[in-house]
């Protein structure tokens, strides 16, 4: 194996539990979003676009979907005779082998990976979040400030800080204190999960915590809070733009319909900076005669022969004539049939609305009512039928696990 | 599809299409919103489960190449088999004489011999079409055809030589061939596309080349019709043969119909083409789009009616986009009105132009061009 100056190591084995049923079957960094993209594709793209080729993906939630999604890594263009993409499941050893315990058991886990490249520093990134950004910028900063470890923050509205890790920083960004979740934050700098550390140094610390049985083996609540007791160099390298971590339902919902913004925060047609995706070799999207698409986002394969506003609609997916979808996620092959009516709703892969049928309806009976949504924000699960004419009541999140009685038929 | 290989043969006349086709191959047309004309050929191969396709290239290969590279999208870079470019007979030591198919196929003979499947599928690359070659296969051996040539009853190609109309008996073995005839026109017309034993092509391809002769058709194949079995294989099924400027146009507006659609696209297989990454279309306010295709990448702001847009094309707002083809990144800025236009690629047409042409003559502005 050739020298490499860094590796990164993407962190993707979250459940996401706060997605619910859209995480049931698959990893939170393979969670469709955006009408052709995974959250994953985000981050694989930036490593790409940042010059990146050597990127291990650590994972351990539900695999199967983002194995086989990165496959050898060709759409980032990680297929490389050195380096390239590998994905890190946990395996077993001569003594023992153990899951992933945290995130920064998982990079332990995987000292061997990362020693083959012998780099000189190590991107630990997350597999979460819908952010554009130049690694390479970072590095180059970490470098000038002779950092041991840098951590990239982006400011926070200060009355959302008690859900962030928050950095308190010296005039010079050195990082001075890590509060984690504050209730009274004295800074609005919160981290994105983004680190660069001098690999030797993290060895050094992922051993050390390794060995500590109180640990939970996690970066944000061990590794940079000891790194700080042991007073070693960390920084804060401020990003701006568009950063959102999209771990609830209302995060997901709202990041998708920020694309459909006039003037939208995170902009996708930067031929400088693409974001890859699997590609599906999907024909152009169809708009019929009868058809009418106001402020949306359609992908390859969709065909709309209803209403569709302001509303992202996933490769494939087909609004039948009559149909209206609004302030809604219609994920891949999703179908709105006849006068069916969707609203303020995220309607899972493969998915039929039949005729009539009113997904995100005030006044739905609550039957079908699973569970309720506090943000109002209607959830179907992937590959099921909602039958002709039934209300489904706003907010309520529709799986077929939760409710034997679901006919056998209606899985589509 | 072990037993089958593919060759595609760029060699087309342009002339009828020559407003498209200056700096390209006839196969690198761009076409249907995504993909260029060479896309359905090669994917309808692909599709059949062929797994060595040698295109043979003739001139202005350059967008051609750059559309295939290593044949990936359509999974053909392949450790054994896969995507063979083959050069034209000119690119040789030059000792040859001889022009045309014979000459190109001559050139590559080598490639022929060492090719392991034992039949070979000879199509052009103009045809629209969603077809599947082993069910060609399948009928070239329960006929025990020495020769099978795919013909279309539909097709109505009659206006654009050159053609090839075949005359068939009840069996559909072919009896005779004809050339651009004035009578009889577009019955029976010939898809230029040919299934035969590989050993049958090397035959015919040495017979002519070693006689001077230029052309497989009439001059390898026609006067072998009662010593071989030659048969025609009536395709049913939507074709489109891309020929000239106004077929072009014609077999381009045929893709709004749903039914055309999701033959071509859904049908037997899917169709590849280049990936770009580009991101999902944006419909942004004062957009109203109807009857259109759209590829990815684009940002609507204003009208598009019965149109076809390719990918990552802008029209801006108060701009009417009507009856008219807009190849890829073309600038459509503000109050603009299209109707019966074709845009070449990456073309800017600046705020407040109007181009109409006429639905039999649409106007065609080349590549780069700046209105």
């Amino acid at each position: 194996m050739g020298r490499k100056e860094c590796v990164a190591m993407l962190l993707a084995g979250g459940q996401g539990s706060r997605l619910g049923i859209l995480t049931k079957k698959l990893a939170k960094p393979a969670v469709p979003f955006g009408g052709k993209y995974r959250i994953i594709d985000f981050t694989l793209s930036n490593c790409s676009n940042s010059g990146i080729d050597t990127v291990g993906v650590l994972t351990q939630y539900q695999p199967l979907t983002l194995n086989s999604y990165i496959g050898i890594g060709s759409p980032w263009d990680l297929d490389r005779y050195s380096g390239g993409v590998a994905v890190l499941p946990p395996y077993v050893r001569a003594q023992g082998g153990e899951w992933y315990k945290g995130t920064a058991n998982a990079v332990y886990q995987n000292i061997d990976f990362i020693s083959r490249f012998d780099p000189e520093y190590v991107f630990v990134l997350s597999g979460d979040h819908i952010y554009k950004m130049d690694y390479s910028r970072m590095l180059q900063f970490h470098k000038e400030k002779n950092a041991y470890v840098t951590i990239a923050v982006i400011k926070v509205p200060w009355e959302e800080t008690h859900r962030f890790g928050i950095m308190n920083t010296d005039e010079t960004g050195r990082i001075t204190e890590f509060q984690e979740k504050p209730k009274e934050a004295k800074n609005n700098l919160a981290s994105m999960g983004v680190y660069v550390f001098n690999w030797q140094i993290l060895r050094a610390y992922l051993e050390a915590d390794e060995a500590d049985p109180e640990s939970s083996h996690d970066f944000g609540k061990n590794i940079i809070p000891t790194m700080l007791t042991s007073h070693e160099d960390l920084f804060a390298y401020p990003f701006q733009g568009y950063w959102k971590d999209v771990g609830t339902i209302e995060s997901l919902w709202e990041a998708n319909m920020d694309l459909l913004a006039e003037n939208p925060p995170l902009v996708l047609n930067d031929p400088t900076w693409k974001i890859f995706a699997v590609n599906q070799s999907l024909p152009p999207q169809y708009v019929g005669e009868s058809a009418s698409v106001i402020c949306s986002s359609l992908s390859e394969g969709c065909i709309v022969l209803g209403e569709v506003e302001h509303s992202v609609l996933f490769l494939g997916s087909y609004i039948a004539p009559r149909a209206k979808v609004v302030d809604s996620i219609i994920m891949p092959g999703a179908r709105v049939e006849k006068n069916a009516v969707v609203e303020k709703a995220i309607i899972g892969e493969n998915t039929v609305i039949q005729e009539g049928a009113h997904v995100g309806c005030p006044n739905g009976e609550d039957w079908m009512m699973i569970e309720r949504n506090e943000s109002g924000i209607t959830v179907v699960e992937d590959n099921i039928v909602i039958p002709a004419n039934l209300q489904i009541k706003k907010g309520a999140v529709v799986s077929i696990t939760d409710w034997p009685e679901f006919p056998e038929e209606r899985i589509s | 599809m072990q037993s089958l290989m593919g060759i595609i043969n760029l060699g087309e006349p342009t002339n009828s299409i020559r407003e498209l086709t200056q700096h390209r191959t006839l196969g690198a047309v761009p076409f249907g919103s995504r993909y260029r004309l060479i896309d359905f050929t090669l994917s309808n191969m692909v599709n059949a489960g062929i797994r060595n396709v040698g295109i043979l290239i003739w001139d202005r290969y350059g967008p051609l190449l750059d559309h295939i590279k290593s044949g990936k999208e359509w999974d053909l870079d392949r450790q054994r088999d896969g995507l063979f470019l083959l050069p034209p007979a000119n690119s040789g030591n030059g000792t040859l004489e001889l022009k045309g198919d014979v000459a190109n196929l001559y050139r590559n003979m080598a490639y022929l011999q060492k090719s392991r499947q034992k039949y070979v599928v000879i199509s052009g690359s103009s045809m629209i079409c969603n077809m599947d070659y082993g069910e060609v296969l399948d009928y070239h051996l329960a006929k025990g055809a020495d020769v099978t040539i795919v013909y279309s009853d539909t097709m109505g190609l009659a206006q654009n030589p050159p053609f090839t109309s075949l005359v068939t008996d009840d069996d559909y073995r072919v009896l005779d061939l004809a050339i651009n005839p004035q009578k009889g026109k577009g019955e029976k017309a010939s898809m230029n596309m040919y299934i035969m034993a590989k050993h049958t092509l090397i035959e015919l391809v040495d017979h002519c080349a070693s006689r001077g002769k230029r052309d497989m058709l009439t001059e390898g194949l026609l006067p072998r019709l009662r010593e071989w079995k030659v048969y025609g294989y009536p395709y049913i099924g939507y074709v489109g043969e891309v020929n000239s400027l106004k077929n072009y146009y014609k077999h381009s507006m045929e893709l709004l119909d749903p039914a055309v659609w999701q033959e071509l696209f859904f049908k037997k297989g899917l169709i590849h083409t280049k990936i770009k990454h580009e991101p999902p279309v944006r419909y942004l306010p004062g957009s109203s789009v109807r009857n259109s295709l759209i590829a990815n990448g684009c940002i609507i702001e204003g009208t598009v009616e019965n149109s076809i847009l390719f990918r990552g094309v802008r029209v801006k707002k108060g701009a009417v986009i009507q009856d008219s083809i807009v190849m890829q990144k073309a600038q459509i800025g503000e109050d603009v009105l299209l109707k019966h236009v074709i845009l070449d690629k990456d073309v800017k047409v600046s705020a407040g132009k109007r181009l109409t042409g006429d639905g039999g003559y649409p106007i065609v502005i080349h590549k780069l061009a700046e209105i």
